[in-house]
């Protein structure tokens, strides 16, 4: 086999992750005791797939490592085997290790062998125990593959009707065979059909191969690998060998878990000196499309081609008397272009099921480790976000679900005698509202201690004593970094650190988070989330002849002000008066640096109200020009981050117009000019 | 002789094209009457000095951004980082967009140019290597020097523009 197959790693790679997914979410859902129907089977078909593959691709460590999993799922699924909790404990671990060779493969990392060892020793532990009637036979037949020596094998192919059609041929199989040792095949004819019913691409034959000499196992099945699935199969050693083979059974038992440690480590110590970190760089993704997108857009792609013809032909010898007939077609281009243009972004949106999907298994853990009992609700999961966002967002979600199961749930003694059931519930919700993304995470617990949560602002210096906060300004000093109100530190949380880090992560993509909490009841962390990062609503705005974008969301109003409503700090921080509020003005020429200035009088110009950095401020700008949708491009694919700058658009005319960072803008402000005050107002 | 190899060996890439490309051919143009060349291979395209958009607080060579095609691509003057002095572009200016393999993956950047002359099989063997200055003349993206018709072309290494720190940003992450 000389093909190229390397071309197929990504996709292997891709497709693994998705079946060690489906193996854990089956795991956890999987009850203790005889087990059957569809779950075993889907959790038996991926990890059957991820061997499959990683023998294919020369992944021996992996695929070994998979075959002793899929050997002890097998049991399962015929049900010779109960799943135990052990069992479940000690599968779900080899998912996490499963997930970290193939991480470590794709990207050239380091496994941690002694852990894969200890793993596949337990593994072959629980095989070796005696866990129903069958057992013992089936496993020593897969034990006895790796090594036993023999002097040749008894195999029984016999391929299914539609495997021909499946474009695998069994000659080559045959011709394979016969290269590894002395041959004889005889074929069984027996299932020919006469020839008026016999259809030309169903395979009727089947063999009986007699291959001798010193040949081991795996090189048969391997040979047989790709038809598996499509044929009955049944290898045995020669005659003549079986009774000395089935004595040996016990002393390999013995032998291979000291050997499969030594074996999966040498290959993965090997693969992780050969590549570096060469393939981080080359990481480009890909996302999986329902067919259903894609034939909206050819669709949609075929209404446009049909519009434009009708335009084209217009346009050919124009007459004014087809003045509507035009105006008529170049509204149906604006609508093609609309649906285009969804259905283009629609195909970067997957459900947030793709984020929710760990949680079910990190609660099990936690709550776990913690000792409380949690039950995790989840709906919404089919809302659909973008790529770019779901990315993003899994960090300060996990965050936010383990504050919930560490601060927010009870101890269940303690829950019981505030009179609430001994086992506690977070939900987790997503929904669509208008354009935004909503998440909730709600949990039924202590809820957010008001009191020691302000004493400690206090403490820390945060606030002053004498401030008079709102309630709602109280619970969100639980962003605050170094603000946590554990009393003890857990390994879980309780740092302070963290709460700080999910505000801003949610910042970053545009979103916002906010709590609220009862005593007694719970809280609830609510995250709204624009739906998606490359296309936002812009207002376009001048500064001199510089043309820039500032997001439709931060703006609060744009208002002229009177030369009375200027006020000015400490005789340089420029503030204004808005209603009752003082607000510092941020002269974008001066940050920017822009030349040609028309305004540098402040009554002159514009002042756009943005909020941002926990605050609002006044952004001085020459006008403002339109408003409309953008396209966000990055600068940093060619260029760097600039601070400030979020990104960039083009414009109908060609040219490029750059899009305003607020926050970072606010920064970068503040740190040229040191306006007094404005620490205060982050606090608050 | 031997210079040249080794230069050839350290430019990595560049080494391999010119296997392929015995020729080793390169652009030529002029920048404030000083002749430069760059690899062919890395040129992707040459476009008339379109308006770019200036990138506030960025360093004085780097011009701005122009878009390409839908990409968003930094266009920077060899005069200003070279202080050759003068910035008035003529009428035969134009920008040469450029790729390359960067740290980052490959990216494009565009270099302003006074005019394009021509495409030149460069003998590289007369220097090789560019001779040292001292800190007063900066030869940091000069990656050999050659001769074409009689005069001295600076050959350009395209690779270490597009990973200046002030282009592409990655120094800084290091850092951090």
């Amino acid at each position: 086999m000389s093909t190229d197959i390397s071309q197929f790693l990504d996709v292997f790679y891709e497709e693994s992750f998705e079946g060690l997914d489906i193996m854990e979410a089956g795991l956890l859902d999987m009850p203790a005791g005889p087990v059957e129907g569809e779950l075993i089977n889907s959790i038996f078909r991926a990890a059957h797939s991820i061997k499959g593959g990683g023998g294919t691709f020369g992944l021996t460590d992996v695929s070994d490592f998979t075959h002793v999993m899929e050997t002890l799922l097998d049991e399962m699924r015929a049900g010779d085997r109960e799943m135990t909790g052990e069992a479940n404990e000690i599968l779900l671990q080899s998912v996490d290790c499963l997930r970290e060779m193939l991480t470590a493969k794709q990207q050239g990392g380091e496994v941690d062998e002694a852990r894969i060892g200890a793993l596949a020793q337990s593994l072959e532990s629980l095989l070796g125990s005696p866990g129903g009637s069958a057992t013992s036979d089936d496993a020593p037949e897969s034990k006895q593959d790796e090594k036993a020596s023999n002097s040749g094998w008894v195999i029984k192919f016999a391929p299914h009707k539609q495997m021909l059609e499946n474009g695998k041929d069994p000659v080559p199989i045959l011709r394979e065979l016969a290269k590894l040792g002395k041959c004889e095949v005889n074929v069984d004819t027996s299932a020919m059909p006469d020839l008026y019913t016999l259809e030309p691409e169903s395979c009727y034959l089947s063999w009986d191969v007699t291959v001798e000499g010193d040949i081991d196992k795996e090189q048969v099945t391997e040979l047989f690998e790709w038809v598996e699935d499509e044929c009955d199969l049944r290898i045995e050693p020669l005659a003549l060998n079986f009774s000395e083979s089935a004595t040996q059974t016990t002393d390999q038992k013995d032998a291979t878990p000291a050997a499969t440690p030594s074996a999966i480590s040498a290959p993965a110590t090997a693969m992780a000196a050969k590549k570096p970190t060469a393939a981080k760089a080359k990481e480009s993704g890909s996302i999986r499309v329902s067919i259903d997108k894609i034939d909206t857009l050819i669709n949609t792609i075929g209404e446009l081609v049909i519009t434009q013809s009708m335009l084209s032909q217009i346009g050919e010898d124009f007459e004014m008397e087809q003045l509507e007939q035009l105006t008529d077609g170049l509204a149906q281009l604006a609508r093609n272009t609309r649906e285009l243009q969804e259905g283009v972004l629609g195909i970067r949106m997957l459900p947030i099921s793709f984020a929710f999907n760990r949680f079910p298994r990190m609660v099990h853990d936690t709550s776990n480790k913690l000792g409380k009992k949690v039950e995790l609700i989840m709906s919404g999961q089919e809302t659909e976000v973008d790529k770019t966002v779901m990315e993003k967002i899994g960090d300060p979600l996990v965050h936010l679900v383990r504050n919930s199961i560490d601060h927010g749930v009870e101890a269940p003694d303690v829950r019981k005698a505030a009179g609430k059931p001994e086992t506690g519930t977070v939900e987790l919700s997503a929904s669509h509202r208008g354009g935004n993304i909503i998440i909730e995470i709600k949990d039924d617990g202590a809820g957010i201690n008001k009191e020691k949560l302000l004493n400690k602002a206090i403490s820390n210096g945060l606030i002053k004593s004498e401030n008079e906060l709102s309630e709602e300004e109280v619970l969100n000093l639980v962003f605050h970094a170094g603000l946590s109100t554990a009393e003890e530190i857990s390994d879980v949380s309780g740092r302070g650190v963290g709460m700080d880090v999910v505000r801003s992560n949610i910042r970053d993509l545009g979103g916002t988070v906010d709590v609220t909490s009862e005593p007694g009841k719970g809280s609830i962390f609510t995250i709204r989330l624009p739906l998606t990062l490359a296309i936002l609503d812009g207002q376009t705005i001048a500064v001199g002849d510089e043309t820039y974008i500032i997001p439709l969301v931060s703006i609060v109003e744009s208002i002229q002000v009177h030369p009375d409503m200027l006020n000015l700090v400490a005789g340089k921080g420029e503030t204004f008066k808005l209603r009752d509020e003082y607000l510092s003005i941020i002269r974008l020429h001066q940050i920017f640096g822009v030349d040609s200035v028309n305004c540098k009088d402040l009554t002159s110009g514009i002042l756009v109200v943005v909020e941002g950095e926990g605050g609002r401020y006044g952004l001085f700008v020459d006008e403002l020009r339109g408003q409309q949708q953008v396209v966000i491009k990055s600068l940093e694919a060619n260029y760097r981050k600039v601070d400030g700058i979020s990104g960039a658009t083009i414009l109908g005319d060609g040219s490029v117009a750059l899009i305003l960072d607020l926050p970072g803008l606010i920064r970068l402000a503040n740190r040229s000019v040191e306006v007094p005050g404005v620490h205060q107002q982050n606090v608050a | 002789m031997s210079n040249a190899s080794e230069l050839n060996l350290e430019s990595g890439q560049v080494d391999e094209d010119m296997m392929q490309n015995p020729g080793n051919q390169y652009l030529t143009f002029t920048l404030a009457n000083e002749g430069y060349g760059v690899n062919i291979l890395r040129v992707e395209e040459i476009r008339g000095l379109d308006n770019w958009t200036r990138i506030p607080n960025s360093p004085p060579f780097v011009r701005g951004v122009v878009n390409i095609r839908g990409a968003i691509v930094p266009v920077i003057d060899l005069r200003e980082r070279f202080e050759l002095g003068g910035c008035e572009y003529s009428n035969d200016a134009v920008i040469i967009v450029l790729r390359g393999e960067t740290n980052l993956g490959s990216r494009a950047l565009g270099i302003v140019a006074d005019a394009v002359s021509d495409v030149h099989d460069a003998e590289r063997a007369a220097f090789g290597v560019t001779p040292e200055f001292g800190s007063g003349v900066n030869t940091e993206f000069i990656s050999g020097l050659a001769t074409v018709d009689g005069r001295m072309v600076m050959l350009l290494d395209v690779e270490r523009i597009l990973n200046h720190k002030d282009v592409c940003g990655a120094d800084e992450k290091a850092a951090a």
